[in-house]
């Protein structure tokens, strides 16, 4: 009698047992195939825009020189020379708008971050955090359009030019990335150890001395991974840009003219250009660019993150 | 200088960066709000655009995105669990883990034109679905994926160690300990992070535009059949989503009042995602508050 329910309470044990094993193994198989996923998607990603990009060097015979030059004219027939494929300007129009707006913002996202953080914690937090959350959600079209009906006409009234611009992509640019830098410098100024901002006090230093030369310092590494990832941000930012622009091929002289961006270029011709076609490709190079920059501010960021200061 | 004196005029500086920040918010969202709800009205929401003329609505656009997000988050909330359960419980500090690490970072931080372009090639054109719904729900779960993977593994490892002791010290399995006891107390986080990914989703447009496309065929409200091409739920259709709609008529200049829809479009992009801030916290501390107390 008690050996058969020592034998039965042995089954159920030892059943449950093999399949719980069973379930465990699926289980572990299952979520590393979900991460794998990422791998996959990454490595396809890179493969298709790879040789895309690089099939207008290698098959369609375009030279660098003649891609790295201002000279833009992908329908400029034979005769005249053409056509050109120079992607030299938009690449430079790329690097001028995110370098500016990464100049407007970087001061003011930090700022934001010191007044949340230094000077006013309690009400500051309560009121600039949701700021800077909603602005993170505000649609880029949307920053597009506003720009499209409020900015361009005031530069164009006030100003002068057009008023589609590099300065109106430059401001949209500018309050786009605010939040990403504002939210990371928070986060950066935070880590900071209380005790070091009582010894500065201690210390008789005022709380500007201890903000800028001990704060700032302290946390520099990631307020600049901040920075840095508000300009990949702009640097992909595609329809916002576009709107404002003006995008003309030309290497801007000034605030006032209108410029054109890598990604403003691609999403106005990648749909009216012929698949294969070398002026198609041309688009699929800048794309290309646009990757291996995303890849050269991850980079930055992981040398900049790599060492801590205290 | 007088340090006193650099002090006080610092503070003066903050506060006014502070002043400008939040000016600038409410700026932002007074002129989206009052331009738009001069516009929106039942006819606006629900009537197809026109082509040409003005009074046209974004009724298939609106539910075209809200459709999109839905066929995304059939696809990432299932692979972000599996993902982000591996990332927290299974993953060993080696090549293969720092690697999944890098790839979410590259992912996560990708222009999403080169996301729309990869789309565009694979999706849309290897697959010979055209531009199409599937199309844009898969390139939008390209850079969601990586989003949701994080929300998980964060959510999963805030969760109390001694919870996940207590429970593997009374026998029961790692995968059940996961699954009954881990998931549960993770689930506010997890929620929280996928409305919050959800309303970035729902604003995108430059993934969209070369997958989705940019147009949406005449829809047949009554026709809840999804292998029919007329129908709304048709996923191998092609649809433009209220974002994209509103970069198309202020590009193209087509129809006279394209600045009035767009004004009516954006404040119903930027409500949505109001909503969407809102709903994350609420339905987050809802949950936390019923798991707790149970």
């Amino acid at each position: 009698m008690q050996n058969d329910v020592q034998n039965s309470l042995g089954e159920i044990l030892a059943k449950p047992a093999k399949k719980q094993k069973r379930i465990e193994v699926m289980g572990r198989t299952l979520t590393l195939v979900s991460a794998s996923m990422l791998i996959i998607t990454l490595a396809s990603l890179l493969y298709f825009i790879a040789s895309k990009g690089l099939s207008t060097f290698f098959v369609d015979g375009v030279s660098l020189s003649n891609f790295f030059s201002t000279n833009w004219g992908p329908n400029v027939s034979p005769d005249q020379g053409g056509p050109f494929y120079g992607a030299l300007a938009f690449i430079v129009g790329s690097f001028l708008v995110t370098i500016l707006a990464a100049l407007i913002s970087a001061p003011l996202g930090v700022g934001a971050a010191i007044f949340m953080t230094e000077i006013a914690p309690a009400w500051g937090r309560k009121v600039l955090q949701p700021v800077t959350e909603l602005l993170v959600g505000i649609p880029s079209v949307v920053y597009g359009f506003i720009g499209l009906t409020v900015l361009v006409p005031f530069i164009r009234n006030h100003l002068g030019g057009q008023g589609f611009s590099l300065l109106a992509g430059v401001i949209v640019l500018s309050v786009m990335i605010l939040p990403t830098i504002t939210s990371i410098a928070v986060d950066t100024i935070q880590a900071i150890p209380k005790k070091i901002r009582e010894a500065s006090y201690a210390l008789g230093a005022t709380r500007w001395q201890t903000i800028s030369r001990i704060l700032v310092r302290t946390s520099l590494p990631g307020l600049m991974t901040g920075v840095v990832l508000g300009m990949a941000r702009a640097f992909g930012e595609a329809l916002a840009v576009q709107m404002v622009i003006g995008n003309s091929g030309m290497v801007p002289g000034s605030l006032l003219e209108p410029i054109s961006t890598l990604t403003s270029v691609i999403t106005l011709n990648m749909g009216n250009t012929v698949q294969g076609s070398t002026y198609n490709n041309a688009l699929w190079s800048m794309a290309f660019i646009l990757l291996l920059m995303t890849l050269f501010f991850i980079l930055l960021i992981r040398l900049m993150t790599r060492r801590r200061e205290y | 200088m007088n340090a006193k004196v650099a002090d006080r005029i610092a503070t003066v500086l903050f506060y006014m960066i502070a002043l400008l920040i939040v000016g600038l918010l409410t700026g932002l969202l007074g002129f989206i709000l009052v331009r738009g709800l001069m516009v929106i009205d039942w006819n606006f929401l629900t009537t197809p655009p026109s082509a040409v003329r003005e009074g046209g609505g974004i009724g298939p656009q609106l539910f075209n995105s809200f459709y999109l997000l839905v066929l995304t988050m059939l696809i990432t909330i299932p692979l972000g669990l599996g993902g982000g359960i591996y990332m927290a419980e299974y993953a060993k500090p080696n090549k293969v883990t720092s690697f999944i690490r890098l790839s979410i970072e590259v992912l996560s931080s990708l222009p999403s034109i080169v996301v729309g372009l990869f789309g565009l090639l694979v999706f849309v054109q290897y697959t010979g679905w055209g531009f199409s719904l599937a199309a844009g729900a898969l390139a939008l779960a390209v850079f969601n994926l990586p989003l949701m993977v994080r929300v998980v593994e964060q959510a999963i490892e805030s969760v109390p160690r001694e919870q996940k002791d207590a429970s593997l010290a009374l026998g029961i399995t790692h995968w059940q300990t996961i699954t009954k006891v881990m998931l549960p107390v993770a689930l506010p986080g997890i929620v929280t992070g996928t409305i919050l990914a959800s309303g970035r989703v729902f604003g995108e447009a430059a993934a969209i535009m070369f997958t989705a496309g940019m147009s949406s065929p005449a829809l047949n409200f009554s026709d809840w059949d999804p292998s029919s091409p007329a129908s709304p739920l048709n996923p191998f259709r092609p649809a433009s989503t209220l974002a994209v709609h509103i970069w198309k008529i202020n590009s193209e200049g087509l129809i006279p009042d394209a600045v009035e829809v767009s004004a009516g479009a954006s404040a119903v992009l930027v409500i949505a995602v109001l909503l969407f801030n809102l709903l994350a916290r609420g339905l987050g501390r809802y949950i936390h508050r019923k798991m707790t107390s149970s």
